[in-house]
């Protein structure tokens, strides 16, 4: 990578903002002072290096990755996508983690306490690396809905945490993808926090094309990172 | 111009990413991409612990969230590939929540990093939490590098009121060196944030 390279902003018309009021924890948590600007070197700071025999044969595989004497609870689902950067480059062999609650709404967390059963065959938590094109591909099952204690009646909608790098130090991004059509995304502060433009950007796309039959229904997730400055030339065109 | 796609926007890591993120810290049994230890015992330089806490609004220290740094190795090279990794006993990159410690501290093993040309040593530090819709970041340095500091164009372009956060406060103990690096989300001792 040359060193001229300097990688795009990070949007903040398309992230939360640190402080948002409906979501109470973030009022006591959120910086509040302006961000200062940084120098662009540290933008091209690469990605810490992950070693691939780090990566177990069933790390992608929630279905399988904890099972004990027998399969999880649930709907099975595919949960598939591409990570590109802003220009639609793919990012390959980039780490991908994620981690979800059960089909009953419940997270093995010790500190979940949530009234719902834990699934002796499901730990919740699968990562991978993404291929010469960018994809990714998770087995698992649809994480439920959970009450929590933000404000009366709170549910979290069904969704699955996503921990990303990218190739750049700066491009780092944890995120949440949700479920077509659930009704509690208009309810959930947490989504609601995102820039209403960039909302339908953390909704993951139901599609019979990666369903697989007799097995499993598809999602599709597509995830955009940041990415290097055009370059001149470029900008041209 | 060509059109860009908008970026995937950021959410928050939430309560419950322990045993997806830092299991090996927390006791679940599944495998951990990164750790606290940075640095193998056989790894060149001077093999120091950084610990802190981090603080809310109302002082308090926050027991849910996720600290993660990077830095140089103690020659100030970066760690490139999985297997310089292995070699140098070092890999660059640290993980570590806050909820393992009786005092909520994070606390990570590795050596103090060598500085790049032109600057002073530091470490990068990306801070989660449960509360935090977007991750921060901010860099740490240290208080036996006066000199060098000095010289450092990010740390020098930090208002001078505001400098003392980044600056972590060297400690010889018994067993060994540590560097102590409180984080403040809020506050009078704000600690500062950088948007990179």
């Amino acid at each position: 990578m040359s060193d001229t390279v300097t990688l795009r902003p990070r949007d903040w018309d398309s992230h939360p903002a640190y402080i948002h009021p409906e979501y109470k924890s973030t009022v006591l948590r959120g910086p509040t002072k302006p961000l200062l600007p940084m120098k662009d070197k540290l933008r091209q700071l690469r990605a810490p290096v992950y070693g691939h025999d780090a990566i177990g044969a069933l790390d992608h595989d929630l279905t399988r990755n904890a099972a004990r004497n027998g399969a999880p609870l649930g709907e099975r689902i595919v949960v598939t996508g591409r990570v590109v950067d802003e220009r639609g480059r793919p990012v390959r062999n980039t780490l991908v983690e994620i981690w979800q609650a059960n089909a009953a709404g419940r997270y093995v967390h010790k500190v979940d306490q949530h009234d719902a059963p834990l699934d002796p065959n499901f730990l919740g938590a699968g990562r991978t690396l993404t291929d010469s094109e960018g994809r990714y591909k998770f087995y698992t099952v649809k994480p439920g809905a959970y009450p929590w204690g933000n404000h009366p009646n709170a549910w979290r909608p069904n969704h699955i945490h996503f921990s990303l790098f990218g190739e750049y130090f700066a491009s780092r991004l944890v995120t949440q993808m949700y479920f077509p059509g659930d009704p509690l995304l208009a309810l959930d502060p947490i989504f609601q926090g995102t820039p209403e433009r960039a909302r339908d950007r953390l909704i993951s796309q139901f599609t019979l094309d990666v369903t697989e039959p007799d097995f499993a229904l598809g999602y599709v997730f597509d995830i955009v990172l940041r990415g290097p400055n055009e370059t001149p030339m470029e900008t041209q065109r | 111009m060509s059109r860009l796609l908008g970026q995937t926007p950021s959410q928050t890591v939430g309560p419950y990413f322990a045993y997806g993120l830092t299991p090996r810290q927390y006791f679940y049994d599944h495998g951990s991409a990164y750790t606290p230890v940075l640095a193998q015992p056989q790894a060149a330089g001077e093999h120091i612990t950084v610990t802190g806490r981090v603080f809310d609004g109302k002082g308090q220290p926050v027991n849910d969230a996720m600290i993660e740094i990077a830095q140089l190795d103690a020659q100030g090279r970066e760690v490139t590939s999985a297997e310089q990794a292995k070699e140098r006993g070092f890999t660059g990159f640290g993980r570590c929540g806050t909820g393992t410690d009786a005092q909520l501290r994070f606390a990570f093993t590795t050596v103090k990093p060598g500085a790049a040309a032109g600057e002073a040593p530091h470490i990068d530090v990306i801070v989660f939490m449960r509360g935090m819709l977007s991750h921060a970041f901010t860099r740490l340095y240290f208080d036996d590098e006066a000199a060098a500091n000095a010289q450092d164009a990010v740390l020098q372009s930090v208002p001078a009121d505001r400098r003392a956060t980044l600056v972590a406060r060297r400690d010889v103990q018994p067993g060994g060196v540590v560097y102590h690096f409180d984080i403040h989300m809020q506050g009078e001792r704000e600690t500062v944030f950088f948007d990179l």
